[in-house]
Formats: C-alpha cells, sequence, structure tokens
C-alpha cells in the first residue's frame, strides 16, 4: 500500500486520492492567440522530473497540490493550494 | 528446402547466419536518422530502403532492438476504432498484417482469430451499436452479437447472469488478431539491415541541432550525426525527445501495466476485451495468457509494476473466467505510454523542417506498426504527408479538430 500524505487528513493509502493532474496557469482567453489558447488547453506539463500537481482527497474532497517526480515516483512535499508561492 | 537443410545437418560447423548485423561505427551524416529502434523506426527504414531507394539511414536507440513498447504491448492488432479517420488508418494496418510473413520472409505468426469486447451494460451496448455501424461504413468486418452469440463465441465465458456485470452482448470483430512482437521488429529489422540501413543500439540522443527553423543534427552519446530529416519514435520518450528540438507536444506519459500466467492447453480462441472491467485477455501461441491493460492513475516515467493494478487486472480475468483462479503469474512488467488528448497518435509534420513525428501512441502502437511505418517512410521520402495521415497532423490541436478515441480500448484510461 503505498501512502500519500495530505495536508488536512494525514498520511492515507493513496487509493483515497484521485490524480487531478498538472498544475497550470490560469491565462486570460481574451489576451492570448487561438494558437497559445489551445496549447494552454492541450499542452500539460509532462518533463521527467519534480512536478507540481493538483491531487483531491475524495472522502474529504479536499483539494490540494503535492509535488512529486516523475522518474523515481516519490513525493517530494503536500501543502494547501493556500501556500503556493505566486509565480509558481 | 529439404536439401538445404540435409546440407546444413551434414556440415561439420554449423554456420551461424545473422539475421541483424551487429552495431557497426557511427558515420558522421546520415540522410535520414530515425530515434527508435522499435517496431515503428524499423518499420519505416524498411519501407524507404525497399520502396523508396533511400539506404542511407540510421536507426538510433539508447537501448536494444525493440526492448521498449515493442516488447512491452500485449499484441491486440484490431481496427474496431470509433472516428471514420481512425478506422481507415487501423484497417490499412490489418491490411498490411495479413501479409507481413510474406512481405519479410520471416515468420511474424499473424494469427487472425477475431476479437470480441463485452458490453455489461445498455449504455455500452449502445455505443457498440455506433461503432458497428461506423466499421460497416469504412468496410471492416464488425457486428454486435446477442448473448447467444457471445456465448457461441466464448463458450468458456461466465455470463454472470442476473448479476452485477452480466453479459448483454458482444462486439464481434473478425478482423482482429495477434502477432508475435519480437518477430515483427526482428523481421523489419532483418530487411531493413539487409538493403543497407545501419541499427545502432546502445546510441542516446542527448541532444537534437534546429538551425534556421530545419534540423541539422543529433547529438548522440558517441558522437554528432549531421541528418537531412530526422524522425521521432521513440515510445514513452516521445515528448523529452520532441523537447529536444523546441517542439511541445500535447503529451502526458502515464505506465501501462500487463502479465502473463504460466502456460496451458490452448482454450480461448479469440482476444477478448471488458471496458467496464479495464481488462482484456488473449491466449499466447505458447498457451500464456496474456492479461492487460491497467494505466496508473498519474503521470509518471517509471516502468516498475504495482500490486494494486496486478490485482485489479487478476480480478477481472477471474470474474470473466473464474477457472484461471488458480493460475500462477510467470510474467509482469510496465510500459511507458505516450497519452494525447483526444486519445489519437500525432504523425506527420512537426514545427521544424526535416523533424517527422510518430508520436503520441499510447496504449494502440503496436497494431499501428506496418501502416505507421509505411505512410512516415512516404512523408520522409516525398516531403508530403499521405491523405491517410493528415487527420493525424499535430496542428489538429490548434484547429480544434480532435479525433477522439477515448473508450476504443479496454486500456483503462
Amino acid at each position: 500500500m503505498k501512502l500519500l500524505s495530505c495536508p488536512l487528513n494525514g498520511p492515507r493509502n493513496i487509493e483515497e486520492f484521485q490524480y487531478l493532474g498538472p498544475l497550470r496557469g490560469r491565462p486570460d482567453p481574451d489576451a492570448l492567440s487561438d494558437a497559445d489558447w489551445a496549447r494552454h488547453l492541450f499542452r500539460a506539463e509532462n518533463r521527467p522530473g519534480a512536478m507540481l500537481e493538483w491531487w483531491r482527497h475524495r472522502p474529504s474532497n479536499y483539494v490540494f497540490l503535492a509535488e512529486r517526480h516523475t522518474v523515481t515516483n516519490a513525493v517530494i512535499r503536500t501543502f494547501d493550494p493556500s501556500e503556493l508561492e505566486p509565480g509558481a | 528446402m529439404v536439401l538445404r537443410l540435409l546440407k546444413y545437418g551434414l556440415r561439420s560447423d554449423y554456420p551461424v547466419t545473422g539475421d541483424i548485423p551487429v552495431t557497426p561505427t557511427l558515420k558522421p551524416a546520415y540522410d535520414v536518422v530515425i530515434i527508435g529502434a522499435g517496431g515503428h523506426g524499423l518499420a519505416c527504414a524498411h519501407y524507404l530502403s525497399k520502396y523508396h531507394g533511400i539506404h542511407d539511414v540510421a536507426v538510433l536507440d539508447k537501448g536494444w532492438l525493440a526492448g521498449g513498447n515493442t516488447a512491452r504491448n500485449t499484441t491486440t492488432i484490431r481496427s474496431n476504432y470509433i472516428t471514420p479517420q481512425g478506422i481507415a488508418f487501423y484497417k490499412e494496418g490489418v491490411t498490411l498484417y495479413e501479409a507481413m510473413s510474406e512481405e519479410l520472409d520471416f515468420n511474424v505468426m499473424f494469427s487472425q482469430r477475431g476479437q470480441l469486447t463485452f458490453a455489461h451494460s445498455e449504455a455500452t451496448l449502445r455505443s457498440f451499436h455506433l461503432r458497428a455501424e461506423t466499421g460497416r461504413h469504412m468496410g471492416i468486418g464488425i457486428e454486435v452479437v446477442d448473448q447467444k452469440g457471445v456465448e457461441a463465441l466464448c463458450p468458456h465465458l461466465n455470463m454472470d447472469y442476473g448479476g452485477a456485470l452480466e453479459v448483454l452482448g458482444g462486439l464481434w470483430h473478425p478482423d482482429g488478431g495477434t502477432a508475435r512482437h519480437d518477430a515483427v521488429a526482428w523481421g523489419y529489422a532483418a530487411q531493413a539491415a539487409r538493403r543497407g540501413v545501419e541499427i545502432h543500439q546502445r546510441t542516446e540522443v542527448t541532444a537534437i541541432e534546429v538551425a534556421g527553423g530545419r534540423v541539422q543534427a543529433v547529438v548522440t552519446n558517441r558522437g554528432r550525426i549531421a541528418a537531412g530529416q530526422v524522425m521521432i519514435a521513440c515510445g514513452g520518450m516521445n515528448y523529452d525527445m520532441a523537447l529536444k528540438a523546441g517542439v511541445e507536444l500535447p503529451i502526458r506519459c502515464y505506465p501501462l501495466q500487463a502479465m502473463v500466467t504460466q502456460p496451458v492447453k490452448p482454450w480461448l480462441h479469440t482476444l477478448v476485451s471488458s471496458v467496464s472491467l479495464h481488462t482484456y485477455l488473449v491466449q499466447s501461441s505458447r498457451g500464456e495468457m496474456v492479461i492487460g491493460g491497467g494505466s496508473d492513475p498519474y503521470q509518471l516515467y517509471s516502468t516498475r509494476s504495482t500490486l494494486d493494478m496486478k490485482e485489479h487486472l487478476a480480478e477481472g480475468a477471474v470474474h470473466l473466467f473464474p477457472f484461471l483462479k488458480n493460475l500462477r503469474l510467470l510474467r509482469q512488467w510496465a510500459g511507458i505510454t505516450d497519452m494525447t488528448p483526444d486519445y489519437s497518435p500525432i504523425m506527420g509534420e512537426s514545427p521544424v523542417d526535416g523533424l517527422w513525428l510518430d508520436c503520441g501512441w499510447g496504449t494502440w502502437g503496436f497494431k499501428a506498426t506496418p501502416v505507421a511505418g509505411k505512410r512516415m517512410a512516404e512523408c520522409i521520402a516525398t516531403g508530403r504527408v499521405p491523405e491517410i495521415l493528415q487527420p493525424f497532423a499535430l496542428e489538429r490541436f490548434e484547429r480544434f479538430a480532435l479525433l477522439n478515441e477515448m473508450g476504443a480500448t479496454a486500456a483503462s484510461h
């Protein structure tokens, strides 16, 4: 059983969590060209290495962020979205 | 044949003829460099050298011949897709598989036993009717069968009458089949090597040089190679490789896990698949039950296996065929699938001149091996993308002309 440490509920079985994909920016759709808007919609972070991503603890419906290495699968840290540094 | 065998048997030294030469010295330049010596890259090299007269080709691989997803897939060959564009493409793939052993003078053990997908709900059955109508319109063999039809095609199946997973019907695809994956890669490699193509194993591409919007060279751990044209066909590493040329692909990588049991006597003729259980099974020619395919629920570049995914696959397989419960697992593995947002591959031009893409194969690369190789060779030789590949262009995402193939497989995504 693999554990994921939830910032609200502590270490829990990873099966209790839902993966919501990589963190991405929220650009203003009116300020972007069509090509950049398409890029925003379809292109997601996929580089091998450390990645910031959204997770949800299903039973408590709590959404948080994790930094995880996509080659070793090691979870570096998990934190509440309010702790996200601006510009990250 | 008999005389040749007798002559060979009577010789004292039993000479060995190698089909695939050892990795030669790397030249400073090639007309075409193919990154990835898997089925797709080798098939492309074969078609380039046999049909387009292009022999100055190097196929590079950081590992060994066909050791990536060519060795890790579950060898399903079929064309029962959802979109007309997808069906047309995979239909050509099936046709090429039918003639492959003759084409390569190498027995790829293509066995066209048909594929049966089960519906456990009315909703699935309705989607099967749509797929069958589209498939028939496109000229492939496909039909919806009722419970009696499923029982006739697959008499060992647990129909689960009255249960939560009662089999209500199936999608029967007689064109479906399986082949020996290693033989496919070796056959293409042997043919290509015979016509002057160089296969460089343990040659890792570390950089791709681009100048003036055109690809110039690839840098490897064994030296720099100037290249007229470059094709990226390296499976799970496609995203990372394209990024070396400054091309961002809309791809996310997930491991797909599969496993085989110990071999038993032949009992399962058809390839079977359950979308609801995310499980599919085929009995290999060695008698092993090949069971796939569980996608990990989060992005990862690791080919490790996990107990929960194997348990899930075993649960699905034992539900469909309860007598499998005493079989032991022989091997387990994972491959990195490069998934696109619409679950269709990306083939054709890239924003960089001379750099060709054969990417986004996700969970359906093996069945496309001959057709992708043939059509990508056509791209490289003529500089034009053939009509059959045009719907799969990278720029379809900018045009919002997506090809939705989600649910066209039982793999869990």
